[in-house]
């Protein structure tokens, strides 16, 4: 019995070896039709939660590939950075050079994407496609032939905002903004066709990020004006809305991309049922009417049970993003030899209708789509969501202008542009 | 005179230095624990004299193992690791190792240090060329070097003489003030730090056809740097300087009523390990290539402390150990577990060697080999003899 015993272990054992054995060669032959792609996004410091969920849309793009893209299995490699562009070169060297991508995703932040850009042009075999970073001059200023990015940025969410608010009336208008390079990118994009539509900005208050006391900036706010414009994000549009309240404005708001989101919208505050109306503009709409939208958001929630109650900014533009990258490959077939030339080819060509409308780049490999505009709207429930008015397809870089417009003009920044008078 | 025996004098006072009690020496029981102290020194002193041979033998060995290593590491390492994990840890150590000066043997800990790298990375941007034209000057690179690491030197010796009148606590905060302080100036300010965007395109230059961009050449020019440091401060803590600062250290009234003047010597104290500093910040902005607020930030500034407390204040070898670990782990702890967990890791690991070795990986080093080591006999003899 004993002896029985003893054979059937020893037996099992070398059973298992030689799967074990077996397992090893097959995955030794896997090993060779895998395909190393790096992902980067701020998994630490301020944007860690927008991070999290743009790891999300990369996985969601992948999934919606079953894992496959051009006849190999995709492998993943994610690096993460706290949203300072050192940090963001660090790991993206540390993908491409020492775990060896060869296409290479990211970052998230605009301030990163320069610095990724500048990077990509120290490494020519590898292509780099941008993850949800809109800073303009990354691809406008300098560009690198191997920097991609799917995506429309800053300014162009903003395009068709300026209109709209000239259409309710706001022909006098007081600016209120983050002092740095993305609420710069977002106010261009918003005066470029209002300035050039007779709106006046009579003045600028710009804050810097994380500002708590906005006293004196509301103090500074006419008497004469129709609408404020607020570009602010995050708890900085909330402490401003607060304070404006208690100091007694009552001027209409014209909000940017990150400013009405759900902590604006639960706004509890006495001035809650002002926020009605309120407009603004951005890639995508949690409350986008279309089958193409409804399918992403019923596929986000079906794949992350932990994730939020719908897809971010982030994740819809790591999504676009990632998928472009994945269609390229089927494209060629996964062939990246010759400099990536062919993929890169690919890749220009790469067109597609994304849950938010058309994705495809330009010349310079940047993103031209569709911008949705806004209003603060009562749903049935009492809650407040941002209804979508208009949709503005096609918006190039220049904004709508010609290059010539636009050179003329220069890229957004605290003087630029400016219609005073 | 040599290191050893500074250290071990070092070593033995080490304690009386640390505590809190310091700051209120008043005259008698702190005079006799140093008297006491000294005699300590003094044995551990004839000791080492007559285990000099035996003791420099392995010793020479092991220094000269470490500078073929470091002169041989880019030969045998790809440029990712000789770029991004030499060069930038020898970068970092050598910030580091101005608070392991000013800390280990000035007993003044300054979370300030990276403040004054930052300050001379910036003013080297903005005395020379970046991606601002409107803001740098466009000096040659040679002449915005001096410029920026004069005057980053001058404003570690102003924070020393702003910081000089307090004691352990308070001069962690005055720094961290001055520091936080700075961080948001940088942000905000437009006209010379260009806020939050700060400077890119801030690039080593390239000198008698030697190009510092590419990653060989700039891990020996930090390497060059680096060492340099070292051994200056090793040279300085044996110098009379040196040797008074560990006295102010110990004990500042009777250093006062032998006729040192101790704010100076301290204020000294700041400006000898600025410099090291703001070398080091240059090489850290040259290293980026670009410098923004980001770099000067709370968690840098803490990064230096961590990095310094890792490796051991004791000696300046600990900075670069502390610095190895620390640029190891920020690169490799995401591979280690999930994604989103890493920075467990980091924590773990820096919680584990602080607790298991307060004198960071450099006690923990000296713990192990009094345990095992070959050096076994002199390590139990000198602690029978204390």
């Amino acid at each position: 019995m004993k002896a029985m015993k003893k054979i059937l272990t020893r037996s099992m054992l070398g059973t298992a070896a030689v799967a074990a054995l077996m397992g090893g060669l097959v995955q030794g032959a896997w090993a060779q039709e895998t395909l190393k792609v790096g992902v980067l996004a701020s998994l630490e410091g301020p944007f860690a939660a927008p991070g999290q969920d743009s790891m999300r849309g990369a996985d969601l793009a992948l999934k919606h590939h079953n894992g496959m893209a051009g006849g190999k299995k995709i492998e993943f490699v994610k690096v993460s950075s706290d949203a300072t562009p050192d940090k963001a070169v660090n790991s993206t060297r540390k993908a491409v050079e020492q775990d060896k991508v060869q296409i290479m995703i990211g970052p998230l932040s605009g301030d990163e994407g320069i610095a990724v850009k500048n990077y990509a042009k120290t490494q020519p075999n590898i292509t780099f496609i941008n993850g949800s970073s809109g800073a303009q001059a990354a691809t406008l200023l300098d560009p690198a032939p191997n920097f991609f990015r799917f995506n429309t940025e800053g300014a162009q969410w903003m395009v068709g905002l300026g209109e709209h608010a000239l259409a309710k009336g706001y022909k006098r208008t007081f600016l209120i903004a983050e002092d740095y390079g993305f609420p710069y990118s977002q106010v261009q994009g918003f005066m470029a066709s209002y300035c050039a539509k007779g709106g006046k900005v009579i003045d600028k208050a710009w804050v810097p990020l994380g500002t708590k006391d906005y006293a004196s900036v509301i103090a500074k706010i006419p008497k004469d004006i129709d609408a404020l414009v607020v570009v602010l994000g995050g708890s900085d549009a909330v402490n401003f809305l607060t304070q404006y309240e208690q100091a007694g404005g009552n001027k209409p708001m014209v909000g940017g991309s990150i400013t009405v989101d759900q902590t604006v919208l639960n706004f509890k505050g006495k001035r809650r049922e002002s926020l009605l109306g309120t407009a603004s503009a951005g890639p995508m709409a949690d409350s986008i009417d279309t089958p193409e939208w409804k399918k992403f958001v019923a596929d986000y929630k079906a794949s992350f049970k932990d994730g939020f109650p719908s897809p971010s900014l982030f994740a819809y533009l790591y999504y676009i993003n990632t998928k472009a990258a994945l269609d390229a490959l089927d494209v060629v077939k996964g062939d990246l030899s010759g400099g990536q030339k062919a993929y890169r080819d690919a890749l220009q060509k790469t067109k597609f209708m994304g849950p938010a409308g058309e994705v495809r780049i330009d010349d310079n490999r940047n993103g031209v789509g569709t911008t949705y505009i806004t209003e603060v709207t009562k749903a049935a429930d009492g809650s407040f969501y941002n209804k979508v008015v208009k949709t503005v397809p096609n918006i190039s870089q220049t904004l709508g202008l010609s290059d010539a417009e636009f050179k003329k003009m220069g890229l957004g920044s605290r003087d630029v542009p400016d219609c005073r008078k | 005179m040599s290191a050893a025996k500074w250290r071990r004098a070092m070593n033995s006072s080490n304690a009386a230095a640390l505590a809190p009690s310091r700051a209120s020496a008043h005259a008698l029981p702190s005079t006799l624990r140093s008297t006491v102290n000294d005699s300590a020194a003094d044995t551990a002193t004839r000791h080492w004299m007559s285990s000099a041979w035996n003791a420099l033998s392995l010793r020479h060995l092991a220094v000269i193992a470490v500078i073929a290593i470091a002169l041989l590491y880019p030969v045998l390492a790809t440029p990712f690791f000789t770029f991004q994990i030499g060069a930038q840890s020898l970068a970092l150590g050598l910030i580091a190792l101005s608070l392991t000066f000013l800390g280990g043997y000035g007993g003044m800990v300054s979370l300030a240090q990276m403040t004054v790298a930052g300050l001379a990375g910036y003013l080297f941007a903005i005395f020379g060329s970046s991606s601002m034209p409107a803001i740098s000057l466009g000096w040659p690179w040679w002449l915005a070097l001096v410029f920026a690491l004069t005057l980053a030197t001058a404003f570690a010796a102003a924070v020393g003489w702003l910081s000089v009148r307090t004691e352990g606590i308070y001069t962690i905060m005055i720094t961290l003030a001055i520091g936080v302080a700075f961080f948001y100036l940088a942000q905000q300010n437009y006209t010379l730090f260009n806020g939050f965007q700060g400077f890119s395109k801030v690039t080593a230059p390239s000198v008698a056809g030697i190009d510092f961009r590419e990653p060989l050449p700039f891990y020996y020019l930090v390497l060059v740097c680096a060492s340099g440091g070292y051994f200056f401060v090793k040279h300085l803590v044996r110098a009379p300087f040196g040797a008074a600062l560990q006295g102010i250290r110990d004990n500042p009234r009777r250093m006062q009523a032998l006729g040192y003047n101790v704010t100076a010597h301290r204020v000294g104290g700041y400006a000898v390990a600025g410099l090291l500093a703001a070398v080091g910040g240059v090489l850290m902005v040259w290293y980026n290539g670009r410098i923004s607020p980001g770099t000067v930030g709370t968690g840098a500034m803490i990064n230096i402390l961590i990095i310094a407390v890792l490796g051991g204040m004791k000696h300046p070898i600990g900075a670069f150990v502390g610095a190895i670990v620390f640029v190891l782990l920020q690169n490799f702890a995401i591979d280690l577990v999930d994604r989103e967990r890493f920075n467990l890791v980091i924590g773990g690991v820096f919680l584990a060697i602080v607790l298991f070795s307060p004198d960071g990986l450099l006690g923990l080093w000296a713990k192990l080999r009094s345990r095992f080591g070959p050096g076994t006999p002199t390590f139990k003899t000198k602690r029978r003899l204390q």
